[in-house]
């Protein structure tokens, strides 16, 4: 059977049995199996540690040590959003664990057994994916684990195995008074055949699942001993530092190294393709050593357009039609008839993910193949592309997932580019020592892979009650996917569907609508940023439909419900934010309050902003209450968190990010120029869980792009303008 | 040679006067809680106490702190200190955690300067310490906590 093909046999035991109470659902166990031994250290573990194999592994998931441990095996990236707390739960509850004896290990690199679920044969992080791929996955894992635990408990009690209970990691036999902890029952339970089919608990029956269960990562953040890539120190290891070109597209013309190499520290100055590399004994030799430098940079095919020139030829080309996304009805025809019409266009800049640790990566070369220890996110496409640099088999590329300090996207680059850099580093220094790459702020801010820079051009027209019969949309920007792997995935048609996410699909009853697409080509680098095609079509859309309620003279709350009778989860958290908003009640002079609602990663999220507005032209987001549906909610404190922090980090673009490019070069280079939200800047918050029984979806990102439609919303509110470039400037 | 202390442990210390103490303290010295974010004290990651006072240890070159007592995340243990961890954890105020050991240093040093600090307060000493998860309705809840908890004598 191949994974993920599931046999329900619950249909067929409910013909049989009737609905028997509490029972849950049986599945067909699928997993793959454990391997003897584990090479691979996870974050909190010295690296390169051998952890020696559990005496009870069932799956490649659970590992249970005669110490009564349980290990749970994470496959996805731990980089805030809460894998290392989420996952593990969905284990423990079906194996009825205790909380405190879990303990989570990041998966080694092999996509057979910790493939994403949603993307085919593929390992990595993203798409808001790790908890909705693993529902049924790691509860399978954890159930079968305990049905082991139990029949070695009847075969040890000579008992029925349906007279035994499991609570918080005791499997005990009530009639006998005989109990025993995973840890006695674990050698023999390793004896036991290994289920075909399990029962999973009816949702009423979690006791795990929907509670507060802490992070298994605060401790070691809270004490600093959390351990990142850039914490990482092997034997011998050199600190690598990489002078890159001053454009994208720009090479190495020509170099003169005799000063770097005379910095104390420095051991070796090698060119690769993406620059010069300094390697010194620490980070500050390495530092100075590329500071001492002198390059001559050949930028013949070098990018050299800015920011502005580019807006301005997108919104030349947004007069042309593009390649259709979505064609309902005839928009042209309805605008003709339409009572009055409304236009709009609005501008995004390339925004840097600027996560607080830099790109970083370590690698070891060894007898038989490489080493790297790294915030993973992207384990398969990464073991490919270092191991063609090294001319070595992808399995050969061994992986340690360590925590990343942040990503927001980054670290899952479709090019594997810091990565293969590390790569070619190790290459072109023969491997003799383990090499740490560090990128320095400004390497970060400057190093590409920016969410695109978008124009987006509206028009609607409406009939004589103001409701909205035509709509078209035309939306102008780089594809992320185009030239990477997924492109035939994921460009159907010309058109990548992560350009029109989140417009395409609008949700709104408007009969006749278009949307289109022009995805030029340019030589700035680009990639998915948290929340993806929804950073720029959220806001394009929902602040243009807020200008259509306006215009029909109707309340943004109201219009939106009305347009959304057939959207009952778009409906559900507008609502519920609505009623938890105080929507309606008046607000002081120079108040105002704003609504958006939006679905990404098949969630849903509205969000109302209530922001002041000073005399000066200044303003302040002081509240913002959120409202979400993302089904089953697994851990409800996570979840507020990523809804907090995911607003924080759209705050922030709609508040003062922006990243510009001048005759090619990027404008900014650290904190100073590239802004980001402060504590000062952040709103009170309060998140609001929709009750749900529908499997679990992302909430890492759906929580970031509504905010900036919703504090645009509500500075209309407070002052009459409109926005239609981000950041915002009142003034602009 | 340059002399320091670091939580409590004398270092003789052969290195480039002009080394920041960031990277003493993380390449030299070995301990790594104290983070790397932007080198130019734009982040706050990198702070640390040196004599009891907040400091980013990225623009400190190591002359500067010689002969002072320097505190990293490693080395936290006041009631103060006890209280805002304890506080962290029961807020479950990390993410990614990677600016949290600046977050909790610039915490400690304010709240050791001032026992009841109010939003401006915190506004103020905590604005320069970035975190991009943007933990901070949590972080501002947590110092208030810890206020309350060390005013009461409990930690």
């Amino acid at each position: 059977m191949a994974a993920g093909s599931i046999v329900n046999l619950s249909r067929r035991r409910f013909l049989r049995t009737g609905l028997a109470a509490g029972a849950g659902l049986t599945l067909g166990v699928y997993l793959p199996a454990a391997r003897a031994m584990h090479a691979e250290a996870g974050p909190g573990k010295a690296a390169g540690d051998l952890v020696p194999a559990a005496p009870f592994e069932p799956n490649a998931f659970v590992r249970i040590g005669t110490d009564n441990q349980v290990t749970v095996i994470v496959k996805h990236l731990e980089m805030g959003q809460g894998t290392y707390t989420g996952l593990p739960t969905l284990v423990a509850e079906e194996l009825d664990a205790a909380w405190s004896q879990i303990r989570p290990e990041g998966a080694p690199a092999d996509a057979k057994r910790y493939n994403n679920l949603l993307w085919g044969d593929s390992q990595g992080t993203g798409g808001s994916t790790a908890v909705a791929n693993s529902f049924e996955q790691l509860r399978k894992a954890g159930a079968a684990a305990r049905e082991m635990l139990v029949n070695a408990a009847a075969s040890r009690w000579q008992v029925p195995a349906d007279a035994i209970t499991v609570r918080d990691g005791v499997v005990r036999h009530a009639a006998s008074q005989r109990s025993a902890s995973f840890g006695e029952l674990a050698e023999a339970a390793a004896q036991q055949p290994v289920p075909q089919e399990v029962l999973l608990k009816d949702p009423e029956e979690f006791r795990l699942i929907g509670r507060d269960l802490p992070r298994k990562d605060s401790p070691d953040k809270i004490n600093g001993s959390a351990r990142y890539t850039l914490d990482v120190k092997l034997p011998g290891m050199l600190t690598a530092l990489v002078a890159h070109p001053p454009r994208f597209g720009a090479r190495v013309k020509s170099f003169d190294a005799a000063r770097a190499k005379a910095v104390p520290g420095v051991v070796s100055v090698v060119q690769i393709p993406t620059g010069v590399a300094v390697l010194g004994r620490d980070f500050w030799s390495a530092h100075r050593g590329r500071e001492a430098l002198a390059i001559d940079w050949d930028e013949t095919q070098a990018f050299t357009l800015g920011s502005e020139q580019i807006t301005a030829d997108y919104r030349r080309l947004a007069k042309q039609p593009g390649r259709v996304a979505r064609k309902d009805g005839d928009a042209e025809a309805a605008m003709a008839q339409a009572a009055r019409t409304v236009e709009a266009s609005y501008e995004f800049p390339y925004l840097a993910h600027a996560a607080m640790e830099p790109m970083n990566c370590v690698i070891r070369v060894t007898g038989d193949g490489a080493e790297i220890w790294n915030g993973e996110q992207f384990q398969t496409a990464d073991q490919h592309a270092v191991a063609a640099v090294l001319g070595l088999a992808p399995e050969q590329v061994k992986i340690h997932m360590l925590y990343a300090g942040g990503s927001f996207g980054r670290r899952a680059n479709p090019q594997s580019d810091y990565v293969v850099e590390a790569a070619t580093i190790a290459k072109a220094t023969g491997g003799k020592a383990p090499v740490k790459l560090v990128w320095t702020r400004e390497d970060d801010m400057r190093g590409g892979y920016y969410r695109p820079l978008y124009y987006h051009a509206l028009r609607a027209g409406l009939d004589g009650d103001g409701r909205p019969i035509a709509w078209q949309q035309r939306i102008v920007g780089q594809s992320i996917m185009a030239g990477t792997a997924f492109e035939a995935v994921m460009i159907k048609d010309g058109v990548d569907q992560t350009s029109v996410e989140g417009a395409a699909n609008l949700p709104y009853a408007i009969p006749n609508l278009t949307v289109d697409l022009h995805s030029p080509t340019l030589g700035v680098p680009v990639q998915w940023w948290r929340s993806v095609g929804s950073t720029h079509t959220a806001f394009a859309t929902e602040a243009f439909l807020d200008e259509l309620a306006t215009a029909a003279g109707k309340d943004p709350v109201a219009y939106r419900r009305m347009l959304l009778k057939d959207h009952p989860r778009h409906r559900g958290v507008l609502e519920l934010v609505a009623e938890k908003a105080g929507w309606g009640s008046p607000l002081p002079k120079g108040q105002g309050r704003g609504v958006a609602v939006h679905e990404s990663f098949n969630s849903f999220v509205a969000q109302v902003a209530e922001v002041t507005v000073r005399e000066n032209g200044g303003f302040s987001v002081d509240r913002v209450v959120i409202a979400v549906d993302c089904g089953i909610a697994v851990n409800p404190d996570v979840i507020r968190a990523q809804m907090e922090g995911g607003m924080g980090f759209g705050l922030s673009a709609a508040l003062t990010s922006r990243l510009t490019l001048k005759q090619g070069r990027v404008e900014q280079s650290n904190f100073h120029d590239y802004t980001v939200l402060t504590i000062d800047q952040m709103p009170a918050v309060e998140v609001h869980i929709v009750k749900s029984a529908a499997p679990p979806t992302g909430v890492g990102e759906p929580a970031t792009p509504v905010i900036a439609p919703a504090v645009a919303n509500a500075l209309h509110a407070a002052t009459g303008r409109r926005v239609y470039r981000l950041p915002i400037e009142l003034d602009s | 040679m340059i002399q320091l202390t670091i939580n409590g442990s004398s270092h003789e210390l052969d290195v480039d006067p002009d080394m920041p103490l960031l990277w003493v303290i993380r390449d030299v010295v070995g301990l790594t809680g104290t983070k790397y974010g932007c080198g130019l004290a734009l982040c706050g990651a990198c702070t640390v106490h040196s004599d009891g006072q907040p400091v980013r240890a990225c623009v400190t070159p190591v002359s500067m702190a010689a002969g002072k007592s320097i505190t990293t995340i490693e080395g936290l243990n006041s009631t103060v200190a006890r209280a805002v961890q304890s506080a962290w954890q029961r807020l479950q105020v990390v993410q990614c955690g990677y600016c949290q050991s600046g977050q909790i240093m610039s915490a400690v040093a304010l709240l050791e300067e001032n026992a009841s600090p109010d939003d401006a307060a915190i506004n103020t000493a905590m604005s320069g310490n970035l975190c991009r998860c943007a933990t901070y309705a949590r972080i501002r809840a947590a110092i208030k906590e810890a206020a309350r908890a060390s005013n009461s004598g409990g930690a």
